[in-house]
């Protein structure tokens, strides 16, 4: 057989298929227009090649899983034999067998991948029997649910969370038909070193990892009359919501997604894209006082409560160059919490504060303690676009004849900069517009920095803003994250302003969105997004006047101690797992003995614990006080940076010595 | 394994510094976990698991990662196991010369089941291998590192009821 | 070893001290120290040696030394010699003696009238069939039909000494490989000696070789995969524990071969005499300078390090072997890249077989045409299995490729063991080669010879080297079985078709020995196998089916038995097998045979009742009824 040597081809299905850029030929034949099943296929992901889908049959070689074929000049490849029909359809009809399938009661009712690929290859019946035991359940995260019955094993989750996110909360447990996936030790996702971002729920192609839901409670609160319900919606979840409700991909839904929250019984719809511009501006404030006054550089965005997460739990000594700005969504929950009372007229008890966000996170981020006003949650529940659209759906309201309305003022304006944080790169781009704006003479300057948009993961762009000379650097997923701190920390790469995004993308391609097998739809998100901050009159947070109005009626200006109380946050250091510890010396178990724990964390480790503890149990044990101290290791207390940290009794002492803690525990054992 | 004729340390402490020196020895490389793994249920006889998040730590390694690991392999042991650990060889070759009822005889005995694997006095575990490559032997057994072979239901039961005389010895 | 403290060691002068402390021994007691002489008592019966050797005033050397000029008796251990079963083994030389069995009790008797006397303790010689008494191995038939090449000094030499190694002609092979061989040279010659791998798959080593040979690179592995995971398979461990240095030298002839710095032995922790064997030859090969920063002189480095297994079969597949010795769960990946492009940390790798290093050096020894002088024209040289399990000689064995299995079972194996006797023909029912990944050979296979190809052709495969002989009284659907738990234990659980085929296969066949299946369960059994068999990840998942597939196939009448007439021919399955009641305990109460709903159980009053067969519908009650115990 001749090849020419220009156009090199193989041969699918009997029709020859150009060899492009394929990495592989199962992409190859996806192109050539045959999808081929698949459940540990994932574009994002390395090939795992288990689910075995994918086989093909190639000439000379038999049968093989495409996935892990390169396609080669002159192959000879049938996708739809017989025999390949029939590997797929028993293998499917195996997975069957041991799937907790309730389907009508699944969250990922029609948007299952196990179901929609058993319809497709006709699995009519299972003629096995289920062998595994029935698996519970965990609904400890308030991000994640896990449904272990209904896992495929795919590992799609388990590399999401480890080469994207760079976490590794779930891994493998346990082998052959026992193996399970699920965080270490067999603790529930929310006792776990997850970060909440929900990614593993998002490329999960069953309902084994579905985002938590919180739609009961959702009812609720808009069917009592005695509530007053306030919205706000974040810029991601207007543009993917169409994926549900058969409107065109990437289309502005804002208007008509008003409309019928005020039909469900929103008292008022409010736009995220608001305190998006008011984040711009405090954020853009904070980073200027930084660079003016010598403060910690390089600042990192805060927005995204993931990499917040992350932060707190795997780069605590990170913290100080987090911008300490809530994020918008728990910006908006501060203000709401303190001006909306009065506007709206009701009791501040009777005031529920519901968020539509394109992220798991976010359900979190809402239950931290410090997010709280006079005994009630800023923000108390938060919905994710696949919520809403279940909402929607659920209350019969036909989209098609519902009229657009416009959100509620004044914190329903926005400007096209707020809109922006629904792509990754969109913060960055709006705080360069507004110190443009602000840094410059004051006139409006360029609109659009599109060096930091695209698809890259990760994107530095040197700007000139207002005649100041910055880097920035855009991020989305947290091992593009972790690599770029790490290069900025070795002192590689100098970058002033570091976005983080924890989802691919941004919040367009955040969990709760609209499931997505295909990986298409978050560039029409993307797109939307950026059709949305055009269609804008007012692109420049600048321009918001009722940010404008919000200062002078109340904040007074950026930064103001009002403003810092209301819109900013701290962090700390958070121990990755709970309740783990190690008894290190041995007396009489009984009450009333003195514990002290000395912390073996990554931190405390850097800083020496390790001989410190064998010193300080030898102390102990010199002084023949085991009798009465317990000397414990354990993984965190929290203090990263200060270490080593030994806790005697209910006392952190910090660069711990072995004098020192001794002196503590005399101190404490004098009474 | 380097470190096999190295007394298991008595103490907490004691244990906790053999973890440390093993780490330390294994330059903390998170590949070699196995390893490590296997030499720190040398210390502890199983796995807990703040020992293992504690290994995961020092490795740089997520904790699931560890536990991973630490459960795809037949050796860990996620509970304490006995004194005495009892390995019946389920080969093929021990297998067609009958060693299944040698198993049912010694859990018999030990009042053990394939669910309940260690004594509640934590003198005995038994356990099933797939192969000692004794087949020459079938059906043979191992008690702790001694090879027991040709082996049959009643002379495993006055095996197991000769170590229980020597332990009752004061 | 003696020449520790001078700076470099030399092969030729070692061995030829070794010759020196050999020459002046009067006798050699050499005391098998395999696995299973070992645990039949043989250390003891060592030092009885030593023991009565000088209470009986005899000159005594315990260490074979340069430096020391006295003669004497010398006793030393040796590895494995194959005949676990009528261990402890103890051969005197240069008598040629073989003793079986033998205890501390026998030892001063062998003392006075062997080594003092010259003459056989009769009683302790092996028995031949006929009743006469064996002198050393080449009468005894066990040993006289075989083949031994890559066995021979197991079992002879003292596994723990590399002057004893050296003395054979050890480490001359790698030596002209580095020094005066090229890479590819050393490629050619190994795929034109026609060795292929003995691990499983048969894969001709010296293509595997050239593969990873022409891959760029600074860094590459040799892998000696020792992971010998089979139930029923223990060839690698005899080797490893009789003769580990063949093995390492076999890994510097590979190492040169295919430019490799580095090599693991990645071996079973199942086996801890091999291990300590292994890593004490290790060791000892790098103080000798052989292994370490400048092999022979060439300046060029090469190491090697010992890695034991947690407990995982699959492990003996390559890429799960690879991803274990990394630190990850020992997963299989798909393939291509294959480890010759991409293997330990992405790097160059080549992973070979114990039984396949340990031949290299023989084969550079004695030729490529000596070599492929035995065996058959596809697989040239001899194999070694394990036989095992109704057979009267149990133990390893070597016979070149082409050999039947009649002179396998019958020949070496002394015939069919039943019921405790010695049966012929009548008795053999099946082999089961291969292990897991294997399938049966019957009656009708006796004749076959056996090599990679012929068994692939019935549906078995050389597999690592497991055989185990099966008597009419076993129920194969019960062998199936096993196997099957096993593999489905084993799976690691990664791809779809091997983790819930396997485990449903298993289902099936709990099904079948419970009574619980019908006629349609055969059926369903063929089509998950041959799922499994086509769509799995990995070639143990492909070769998981094999021993059920291969039964269905060869035993169709004895599933139909279980299937259609609910009853287990080999009276295996307790399910359908009717209860029989025993003589002894019977007083003739009429009880059960009162309660037998279908009138089955026959007998007189106070005479034992016996239970037809034929018509028992194993419902049980008789069991129930009966006080005494003596139905079951």
């Amino acid at each position: 057989m001749t090849t020419n040597t220009a156009t090199k081809t193989l041969t699918i299905d009997g029709r020859p298929v150009d060899i492009a850029q394929d990495r592989n030929l199962l992409e190859a034949i996806r192109r050539s227009g045959v999808d081929l099943p698949t459940f540990c296929y994932h574009s994002e992901l390395s090939v795992y090649g288990a689910c075995r889908l994918c086989v093909v049959d190639i000439e000379g070689r038999g049968i093989q899983a495409s996935c892990s074929i390169v396609p080669e000049p002159g192959m000879v490849v049938k996708t739809a034999t017989p025999q390949l029909r029939k590997l797929r359809k028993t293998t499917l009809e195996l997975l069957l067998a041991n799937h907790e399938g309730h389907c009508t009661t699944c969250d990922k009712d029609a948007h299952c991948r196990l179901q929609d690929l058993a319809r497709r290859l006709g699995v009519d019946r299972v003629r096995f029997q289920r062998t595994a035991a029935p698996k519970p359940a965990d609904r400890t995260s308030p991000s994640v649910h896990r449904e272990p019955g209904k896992c495929v094993l795919c590992g799609d989750c388990v590399r999401m969370c480890s080469e994207v996110q760079g976490v590794g909360a779930l891994d493998f447990a346990f082998r052959g038909s026992d193996t399970t996936v699920q965080p270490a030790f067999g603790r529930g996702m929310g006792e776990a070193d997850c970060i909440n971002c929900g990614q593993c729920s998002r490329v999960c192609p069953t309902g084994a990892l579905v985002p938590a839901s919180d739609v009961e409670a959702a009812w609720e609160a808009f069917g009592d009359p005695r509530r007053t319900v306030v919205v706000q919606v974040a810029p991601a979840v207007r543009v993917a919501l169409g994926e549900l409700l058969d409107l065109p991909a990437g289309a502005d839904a804002m208007g008509v997604l008003c409309a019928a929250l005020r039909r469900l019984g929103a008292d008022a719809v409010y736009d995220t894209s608001f305190t998006a511009d008011l984040t711009v501006v405090e954020e853009a404030n904070e980073f200027a006082h930084r660079l003016k006054n010598g403060g910690v550089m390089p600042m990192f965005t805060s927005c995204c409560p993931a990499w917040v997460s992350y932060a707190e739990k795997f780069t605590p000594d990170l913290l100080p160059h987090l911008s300490s700005c809530k994020s918008p969504q728990q910006m908006f929950g501060a203000l709401a919490r303190k001006l909306l009372p009065e506007q709206l007229k009701c009791e501040a008890k009777d005031l529920t504060v519901i968020s539509l966000m394109p992220c798991t996170a976010k359900k979190y981020e809402a239950t931290r303690p410090e997010f709280e006003t006079g005994g009630l949650r800023d923000v108390d529940l938060v919905l994710t676009t696949q919520e809403i659209a279940r909402l929607i759906a659920g209350s019969g309201l036909d989209l098609s004849m519902l009229t657009p309305e416009p959100p509620d003022l004044p914190f329903g304006m926005k400007t096209g900069a707020g809109v922006l944080f629904g792509n990754s790169g969109g913060v960055t781009e709006a705080v360069l517009r507004y110190a443009a704006a602000v840094l410059g003479d004051g006139k409006l300057r360029r609109h659009e920095f599109t060096e930091v948009r695209g698809p890259d993961g990760t994107r530095i762009a040197e700007v000139d803003v207002g005649g100041l000379k910055l880097t920035v650097a855009a991020v989305s997923g947290l091992a593009n994250a972790r690599r770029l701190i790490e290069e900025v920390k070795a002192g590689q790469r100098k970058v002033d302003l570091i976005e983080v995004m924890a989802c691919p993308g941004g919040c367009v391609g955040g969990a709760g969105q609209p499931v997505d097998h295909t990986g298409c739809a978050r560039c029409d998100r993307t797109a939307g997004i950026v059709a949305a901050d055009r269609a804008e009159i007012m692109r420049n947070s600048v321009e918001n006047m009722a940010v404008k109005a919000l200062y002078d009626e109340h904040l007074e200006k950026p930064g103001s101690h009002t403003a810092h109380d209301l819109l900013h946050t701290e962090y700390r250091p958070r121990r990755r797992l709970g309740d783990l510890d190690l008894l290190l010396t041995q007396g009489e178990q009984g009450t009333g003995r003195l514990l002290v724990m000395a912390c073996l964390g990554t931190s405390c480790h850097l800083h020496g614990s390790q001989p410190l503890v064998h010193e300080l149990v030898a102390a102990v044990e010199a002084r023949g006080l085991q009798q009465r101290v317990d000397v414990r290791a354990t993984f965190c207390l929290e203090r990263c940076g200060e270490g080593p940290n030994v806790k005697v009794g209910e006392r952190v002492v910090a660069g711990a010595t072995v004098a020192k803690v001794m002196a503590a525990i005399d101190e404490v054992l004098a009474g | 394994m380097s470190t096999a004729c190295a007394p298991a340390p008595a103490t907490p402490h004691a244990k906790f510094a053999r973890v440390t020196e093993i780490l330390d020895r294994h330059d903390r490389d998170p590949a070699r976990l196995v390893p490590i793994l296997q030499e720190v249920q040398e210390a502890y006889r199983y796995l807990p698991q703040e020992v293992m998040a504690f290994v995961a730590t020092a490795l740089d390694l997520p904790p699931s990662k560890v536990f991973g690991v630490a459960t795809f392999y037949a050796h860990f042991a996620l509970e304490p196991k006995g004194k005495y650990v009892i390995k019946l060889c389920d080969g093929t070759a021990c297998h067609v010369r009958d060693s299944i009822p040698i198993l049912d005889a010694l859990r018999a005995k030990l009042g053990l089941s394939e669910a309940k694997k260690t004594t509640d006095d934590q003198m005995f575990t038994i356990e099933t291998v797939s192969c000692l490559g004794a087949c020459g032997l079938a059906p043979v057994m191992l008690v702790n590192e001694d090879v027991h072979g040709q082996m049959n239901p009643s002379t495993a039961v006055a095996l197991v009821d000769g170590i229980k005389a020597k332990e009752a010895q004061p | 070893m003696s020449t520790a403290a001078t700076a470099r060691y030399e092969i030729d002068s070692a061995a030829a001290d070794y010759d020196a402390a050999l020459s002046r021994t009067t006798r050699r007691v050499v005391i098998c120290a395999g696995t299973g002489c070992l645990s039949a008592g043989a250390l003891k019966v060592r030092d009885a040696f030593r023991h009565h050797i000088e209470t009986a005033g005899l000159p005594i050397i315990v260490e074979l030394r340069a430096e020391d000029h006295h003669k004497g008796i010398h006793v030393g251990t040796s590895g494995c010699q194959g005949f676990c079963q009528q261990g402890p083994l103890v051969t005197i030389l240069p008598d040629n003696i073989l003793y079986c069995k033998v205890t501390v009790e026998d030892v001063p008797e062998i003392v006075i009238s062997t080594l003092v006397g010259g003459n056989p303790v009769e009683r302790l010689q092996y028995q031949a069939a006929d009743g006469g008494r064996c002198r050393g191995q080449a009468e005894i038939p066990f040993y006289a039909q075989q083949q031994r090449i890559v066995l021979q000094q197991c079992g002879v030499i003292d596994p723990e000494s590399i002057d004893a190694y050296c003395h054979t002609g050890g480490y001359r092979q790698a030596r002209r490989a580095w020094r005066e061989l090229g890479d590819k040279e050393l490629c050619d010659l190994v795929t034109a000696s026609g060795l292929r791998g003995r691990g499983g798959g048969g894969f001709p080593t010296g293509r595997k070789w050239e593969a990873c040979r022409i891959q760029q690179g600074e860094r590459k592995f040799i892998i000696c995969n020792a992971d010998e995971g089979d139930p029923g398979a223990f060839m690698n461990r005899s080797v490893m524990e009789g003769n580990p240095h063949s093995v390492i030298e076999g890994m510097m002839i590979a190492a040169k071969a295919i430019g490799a710095t580095e090599g693991w032995v990645y071996l079973r922790a199942e086996y801890p005499l091999a291990v300590k064997r292994v890593r004490r030859a290790v060791a000892d090969a790098e103080r000798a300078g052989l292994l370490g920063p400048d092999v022979f002189g060439t300046g060029r480095s090469f190491t090697i390090q010992v890695m034991e297994g947690a407990g995982a079969f699959v492990c003996g597949e390559e890429t799960a072997l690879i991803a274990s010795i990394e630190g990850h769960r020992g997963m299989p990946r798909p393939k291509p890249p294959f480890p010759a492009q991409k293997g330990l940390w992405g790097l160059p790798t080549t992973i070979n077989n114990v039984e396949t290093l340990a031949m290299v050096p023989l084969i550079l020894g004695m030729g490529v045409e000596a070599f492929r002088s035995r065996g058959t024209k596809g697989s040239p040289g001899t194999k070694t299995f394990a036989l095992t399990g109704h057979v009267v000689n149990t133990g390893l064995i070597e016979v070149p490729f082409g050999a039947t299995l009649r002179q396998i079972v019958f020949d070496i194996g002394g015939g069919v063991l039943m019921d405790g006797k010695v049966c012929g023909e009548e008795a053999f029912k099946a082999v089961q080669i291969g292990g897991p990944s294997g399938g049966c050979l019957t009656k009708e296979h006796l004749d076959l010879p056996l090599d990679y190809d012929s068994l692939r052709g019935v549906g078995a495969m050389v597999g690592s080297g497991g055989m185990v002989v099966m008597n009419t009284k076993t129920c194969m659907i019960d062998v199936a079985r096993f196997f099957m738990t096993f593999t489905k234990a084993e799976s690691c659980g990664k791809c779809v078709p091997c983790r819930e085929g396997t485990r449903q296969m298993l289902a099936m066949l709990d099904q079948i020995v419970e009574g619980k299946a019908d006629e349609s369960v055969m059926a369903r059994l063929a089509e998950v196998g041959q799922t499994v068999q086509i769509a799995s990840l990995c070639g143990l998942g492909k070769t998981a089916p094999s021993p059920v597939l291969s039964t269905l196939r060869l035993f169709k009448d004895e599933y139909l038995a279980h299937v259609v007439d609910k009853r287990c021919p080999a009276r295996k399955c307790k399910a359908l097998t009717p209860p029989t009641i025993d003589a002894h305990l019977c007083r003739g109460c009429m009880a059960c045979l009162k309660v037998c709903p279908v009138g089955a159980i026959h007998g007189e009053k106070k005479q034992p009742h016996v239970i037809d067969a034929e018509k028992c519908i194993k419902c049980g009650a008789c069991i129930t009824t009966c006080k005494l115990k003596a139905v079951a």
